[in-house]
């Protein structure tokens, strides 16, 4: 199979993490790169996924999930940015709210 | 504190390689597992089904969003994989269109076994980055910016939600679809991109075709290649957001090519699945 980008972590790390992971700024720990996850190539195989950097292709992280945990491993980065992102909230209308 | 983690503090993307994007972070609804029930199959193409589900407890979701199906045989086995979500907006109605891989454990049973009624597991909304909204849904920083959508086979469904929500929004972004599809057979939505070519928002397609083109089509069957490529897309120059979405390798060549062109690559967004 060929390899896929890191919007396909999108689905496997929403069962683990809060933030949408692929939106996630991550500094490539070899090349210095710092972009999106969605921007890593992914190479998913029966063993685990690998997550490199699209730029060198240094391992960035790699995910290994069995049926009740998963092993998240963030190997080749220096740090993450994660954007605090208005949360679409569905609010019912209030009184005071309506004008 | 290491040097590592020192060097690391302050904005990894300044403020102004975000303005250069032109794209904003996305609020999207939160994802969760939920049921869905088929309302409705239909073969779009030879080759794939259309799929619309009422998907109980759905958040809706923003243009280009993904979503994971989950099956699960009688022995407990389950195998998941992902689609693109060809519909947006609020509400709990959602349109797939599903490609049969050949040697796939999910798509032919969605092309060719679900049935009116069925009952799917379904993962969603997912991913903030291959999304598109409307200038009336966020303050552009930078302008109206042109958009080129630029779609591999089956790689037009997120595309195609995007085109959606451009005319539902009547938003003034000019828009231009390249498409790329083995034969006219093949074309998915091909009667809705058609109605939003003649809707108010500017929007313009053109087709590639790969296997067999129509008859007294100008130029024969074949892949695009690099010149027609960027005779096709909105120039460089007017600085347009990319959206590419397709097979690895389509996307690969098209994007090398784009940043060859000069477009930035931070304007530039891909979606890959795999595939040939």
């Amino acid at each position: 199979m060929t390899h896929l980008d890191g919007n396909s972590l999108a689905g496997p790390l929403a069962e683990f993490f809060a933030f949408d992971v692929t939106m996630a700024v991550a500094r490539c720990e070899g090349c210095g790169t710092t972009a999106e996850l969605a921007r890593a190539m992914v190479y998913p195989s029966g063993a685990g996924t690998v997550v490199r950097c699209s730029t060198c292709d240094r391992v960035l992280m790699t995910v290994v999930e069995s049926e009740d945990r998963a092993w998240i491993r963030f190997t080749g980065v220096g740090a993450i940015e994660v954007r605090r992102v208005p949360e679409v909230v569905e609010r019912p209308a209030s009184p005071r709210a309506s004008r | 504190m290491s040097d590592s983690v020192g060097s690391s503090v302050g904005p990894m993307t300044d403020a102004a390689a975000d303005r250069s994007s032109g794209l904003p972070i996305a609020a999207v609804p939160r994802s969760g597992w939920h049921a869905a029930t088929v309302v409705a199959a239909r073969r779009e193409t030879p080759n794939a089904a259309r799929l619309e589900l009422e998907v109980d407890g759905w958040p809706g979701n923003a243009a280009g969003q993904h979503l994971d199906v989950r099956l699960t045989a009688p022995d407990g086995y389950t195998a998941t994989r992902s689609y693109s979500i060809a519909s947006s907006g609020r509400g709990t109605r959602v349109t797939l269109a599903v490609d049969k891989l050949p040697d796939g454990e999910v798509s032919p049973f969605l092309v060719d076994e679900v049935r009116e009624g069925d009952m799917l597991e379904v993962h969603g909304p997912l991913g903030a980055f291959f999304v598109w909204r409307p200038a009336a849904e966020h303050t552009p920083s930078d302008g109206v910016r042109p958009v080129q959508l630029i779609a591999g086979g089956s790689g037009v469904v997120p595309l195609y939600a995007i085109a959606t929500a451009h005319a539902e929004a009547d938003d003034p972004a000019p828009f231009r679809l390249l498409y790329s599809v083995r034969t006219p057979d093949d074309i998915y939505f091909a009667d809705e991109l058609a109605a939003l070519a003649a809707a108010s928002a500017p929007f313009e397609v053109d087709f590639i075709y790969t296997r067999r083109a129509p008859d007294g089509w100008p130029t024969g069957p074949g892949r695009i290649m690099r010149d027609a490529l960027e005779a096709a897309v909105v120039p460089a120059a007017e600085r347009p957001l990319v959206y590419v979405c397709g097979s690895t390798g389509f996307v690969e060549r098209i994007a090398d090519w784009l940043v060859e062109f000069g477009h930035d690559p931070r304007s530039i967004r891909t979606e890959r699945y795999g595939g040939s």
